[in-house]
């Protein structure tokens, strides 16, 4: 029809250019050469999965994909019970929740990962009260290090997961709860064996995008992180700046890009309607 | 099942300012019907859900069997409750739904499924046990609630306008089925509605409520007959209110005329006024030369046909009365419309103070 | 009981989400070059400094306007995508909004290289359209998932009322469904501005050198040497986004534009 198309060109060219030609280059460069000087050069060559082939990758490509699952799980841990706790409250306590929620969004994953890195420092209140508590023997910088990262990628995707697990949380309708309580079930087990079930999508998106978004997080792992225990985004980014080594950043990307498929294949396969 | 009597002292709930119920005390005697019955926003629900468990009193105890439950929760007090969404579990089938309550006591499984199509049997969805919510029509989705309450073998009974989003008839018949499915059980049962008919359909006994106060407690007889307020006499039934003064013991005096009654409440002295309460079937409409004493004159401003009967509305010096009379009498009375008078049935009507 | 737990969970979240906000905001209040928290001689010093750095002041002003442009940008996109899939059956639509979610989905990292490499192979190098597009692009699915909700919330009876009463197509579009939809837009516009505001991976890796957002400044100064000056950004930022969200919430019901249940 003549008006969709009208309406539709400005969006077509812009996402079509953005979008899928970029995605089609990468496609395209992850079989070139590296070129030194430039970007490219435009030949046909394996060599850059070729250099992928070795323990080095698989085992950056592994510790990434299992990074991601389990800061998706500990954040979706945390943010769907603390989503379902403050859709239960009165509308003007929920507001102030969602834009402090929203506040922690205005710190760029730049100064998210700075601020951890002086939270946890040597000098940092977190170990000294840590110390004090008796957890630690004495106070040490808990940076570089894999608890930081974590710390930070939580942090930075926890918004994500709330604003995800908002709706239905919030359109719950609460006589279901109230039905499980009078027909016997203590608000803990009502949470677990009715309010789970009924979000199981939500849920599964949740996770779901939390796992992509850790997956691509390159400043917090770079940042916090030791050089040992680099994801791969970190090592893409690398590559690309660093290495002068496009075609293998490209690579690098593809194989990322598989990973994310089988994870929304597989997301979409639990959620499948029964 | 053991039939359980349940007592409510002083029972009050406030939101902020705003108070819902004030100050409730009464009795439900254990496997009676009992139908709190009010307007929108009267209060009765929050009572219900008071005695669910799931709202906290502001004051007051809330007793079974002189056991104070006042401060168990919701899920410890064995109460079931049918809610007006229903709230089945759409995640869950139909037996599932059923079993639900008997999984959470660790009921074993043989158990649990002989109770399951017990209960199935019960509400006559015998083979719809694997289905899912969804696939229900409305009244099938209604029973499954009721078989669910009742797994658990409930001490009472709660409902909460449960057959609000049901069409009329199957409204009807479902009326029934709750009446004899509690009769059945011997089930303590107290059903909430803003419906007077259906309350006076299915209540052993009757809970009127307004502005969060009880207004009236009786049989349905009771409170259609002998109504114990204007508000009462009001909302149950249709009803004639007639501002009258006292002349003595036994006589009124009703817009100028002078109406004997069945009695005038004790203490009242001459000139007092009161609210005579008279319902449409204790009226007969005459034409005025044939009313004998106890009529007020009037004018036939109104008439249709409602079913087997004729619904009348009659203009007596600008006051309406609402009367009936059958097709019959209605066509003898056709020639003489304008000149009738109301005559009102010795002994019937209420006289109120309040 | 579980009173007790419940509020200790939250005061937890609470307390977990408002520490890296307490000590940005704490060291750029530093009276020292030195990043401590608790700060040292506090004092607005860097917050002076920062305003008089022409480097830093031109970061910040040039991440706002880029934001901004991106925010247009991005709604440009999703409003015509979002009232096509909800006046007519589309099929190109349907794929059209696929494609936005996909680019949200992607790894940044990768969206980032792709982006370098399809700027650079159009030889359109170090400019800001490159940012201003690159972000709109990714983040459209924002407001396409806010504008959406927008229309669905549409009662169809207006609509029908309208058209009995002579509306046509854009008679419909401008006097039923603008007001309607509009806070959806707006809402999709701000998160598309405050995520555009920090973002550093696609806008370093697409115009770094020459397009210095404030993000990127911000990188910069973390590997060369320590300023508060860096936290004070931040902080400014910060005020931002809670202007923004707070002037949602007010004007609108923040709780139904994040789709959850209206007033």
């Amino acid at each position: 029809m003549l008006r969709v198309a009208a309406w539709l060109t400005w969006p077509a060219v812009v996402l079509c250019a953005t979008v899928l030609v970029p995605f089609l280059l990468l496609l395209r460069i992850s079989f070139a050469a590296p070129d030194p000087s430039g970007l490219w050069i435009p030949v046909v060559t394996l060599d850059a999965y070729r250099g992928l082939l070795n323990r080095e990758f698989a085992g950056a490509l592994l510790y990434s994909l299992a990074m991601a699952l389990l800061v998706a799980a500990v954040t979706v841990s945390i943010g769907f019970p603390f989503t379902y706790l403050m859709t239960r409250l009165n509308r003007r306590a929920q507001v102030v929740w969602l834009v402090f929620l929203l506040m922690s969004l205005s710190l760029s994953d730049v100064l998210n990962a700075f601020s951890w890195q002086v939270m946890l420092s040597k000098r940092g209140g977190f170990v000294s009260l840590l110390a004090a508590l008796g957890i630690v023997a004495r106070p040490e910088s808990l940076t570089p290090g894999d608890g930081a990262v974590w710390a930070s990628l939580v942090y930075g995707v926890l918004p994500f997961a709330v604003v995800t697990l908002y709706p239905a949380l919030s359109r719950l309708p609460p006589e279901i709860v109230e039905a499980a309580r009078t027909l016997g079930a203590s608000p803990g087990r009502a949470f677990r064996n009715v309010v789970i079930p009924m979000c199981r999508g939500p849920l599964v998106a949740a996770f779901v995008i939390s796992a992509v978004l850790v997956l691509g997080a390159y400043v917090s792992p770079l940042v916090l992180g030791r050089p040992q225990s680099w994801t791969l985004a970190v090592l893409i980014g690398n590559a690309a700046l660093a290495g002068h080594d496009v075609p293998r950043a490209a690579a690098m990307s593809v194989c990322m890009l598989v990973a994310v498929s089988l994870l929304g294949g597989v997301s979409a396969w639990a959620t499948r309607r029964r | 099942m053991t039939p359980s009597g349940l007592e409510l002292r002083g029972l009050r709930k406030s939101y902020g300012t705003y108070l819902a119920v004030d100050d409730v005390s009464l009795q439900v005697p254990a496997g009676q019907f009992v139908c709190f019955l009010g307007p929108s926003g009267c209060g009765k629900t929050t009572l219900l859900r008071m005695i669910a468990g799931l709202e906290a009193p502001t004051a007051g105890r809330l007793l079974l069997n002189g056991l104070d439950l006042t401060a168990t929760p919701a899920h410890q007090r064995n109460f079931a409750m049918v809610f007006q969404a229903l709230a089945l579990f759409p995640f869950l089938t139909v037996e599932e739904n059923i079993a639900y309550s008997l999984r959470l006591r660790n009921v074993a499984r043989q158990e649990r499924q002989r109770r399951v199509s017990e209960l199935l049997a019960l509400i006559k969805l015998s083979d719809c046990g694997s289905r899912r919510v969804e696939q229900l029509s409305g009244g099938q989705r209604q029973r499954v609630a009721i078989a669910r309450a009742l797994a658990q073998e409930p001490m009472l009974f709660l409902l909460d306008e449960p057959l609000s989003a049901l069409d009329a008839k199957l409204r009807d018949h479902m009326q029934i089925e709750l009446r004899l499915l509690q009769q059945k059980l011997r089930l303590t049962t107290i059903l909430v509605t803003h419906d007077q008919r259906e309350a006076l359909t299915l209540g052993d006994s009757i809970v009127v409520l307004a502005d969060g106060r009880v207004q009236q407690i009786g049989s349905p007889s009771d409170i259609y007959r002998r109504p114990a307020n204007r508000f009462v006499a009001g909302f149950i039934g249709q009803c004639n209110l007639m501002e009258a003064e006292v002349l003595d013991s036994r006589h009124l005096s009703v817009w100028g005329r002078v109406v004997e009654v069945a009695a005038v409440p004790g203490g009242l002295i001459k000139g007092t006024p009161v609210t005579f309460s008279i319902r449409p079937e204790d009226i007969h409409v005459v034409p005025r030369e044939d009313a004998a004493s106890n009529a007020l004159p009037g004018r036939v401003s109104f008439a249709r046909e409602v079913g087997e009967r004729v619904e009348l509305r009659i203009d007596c010096n600008g006051r309406e009365v609402i009367g009936a009379a059958s097709p019959a009498d209605w066509a003898a009375l056709a020639g003489s419309a304008d000149a009738v008078s109301v005559q009102l049935r010795a002994g019937a009507g209420t006289v109120l103070t309040c | 009981m579980a009173v007790m737990v419940r509020l200790l969970f939250l005061g937890l979240v609470a307390a977990f989400l408002a520490a890296p906000l307490v000590i940005v905001t704490g060291v750029s209040f530093n009276g020292t070059a030195r990043m401590s928290f608790p700060p040292v001689h506090p004092g607005v010093l860097w917050y002076s400094t920062f305003v008089t750095d022409p480097g830093w002041m031109s970061a910040f002003v040039l991440s706002l306007g880029v934001a901004a442009a991106a925010a247009v940008v991005a709604v440009s996109l999703a409003f015509p995508i979002a009232y096509v899939r909800w006046r007519y059956p589309s099929r190109m639509a349907r794929w059209l909004e696929t494609l936005a979610q996909l680019a949200f989905v992607l790894p940044l990292i990768v969206l980032a290289i792709g982006f370098m490499v399809f700027w650079s192979t159009l030889g359109h190098v170090g400019r800001v359209e490159n940012t201003i597009f690159s972000h709109a692009a990714v983040f459209v699915s924002l407001p396409l998932a806010t504008i959406t909700m927008g229309f669905r919330s549409v009662d169809p009876a207006l609509v029908e009322a309208a058209r009995t009463l002579g509306a046509r197509d854009e008679d419909v579009l401008h006097t039923v469904l603008r007001p309607i939809v509009l806070p959806y837009v707006v809402s999709g516009a701000v998160f598309v501005f405050i995520l555009s505001l920090n973002e550093y991976i696609i806008a370093n890796f697409v115009a770094g050198f020459e397009v210095q957002t404030l993000p990127i400044k911000v990188f910069n100064s973390l590997r060369m040497g320590f300023q508060p000056t860096m936290c004070v950004g931040a902080v400014l930022f910060m005020v931002v986004d809670i202007l923004a969200f707070t002037v949602v919430a007010v004007r609108g019901d923040l709780p139904k534009l994040l789709g959850g249940r209206a007033r």
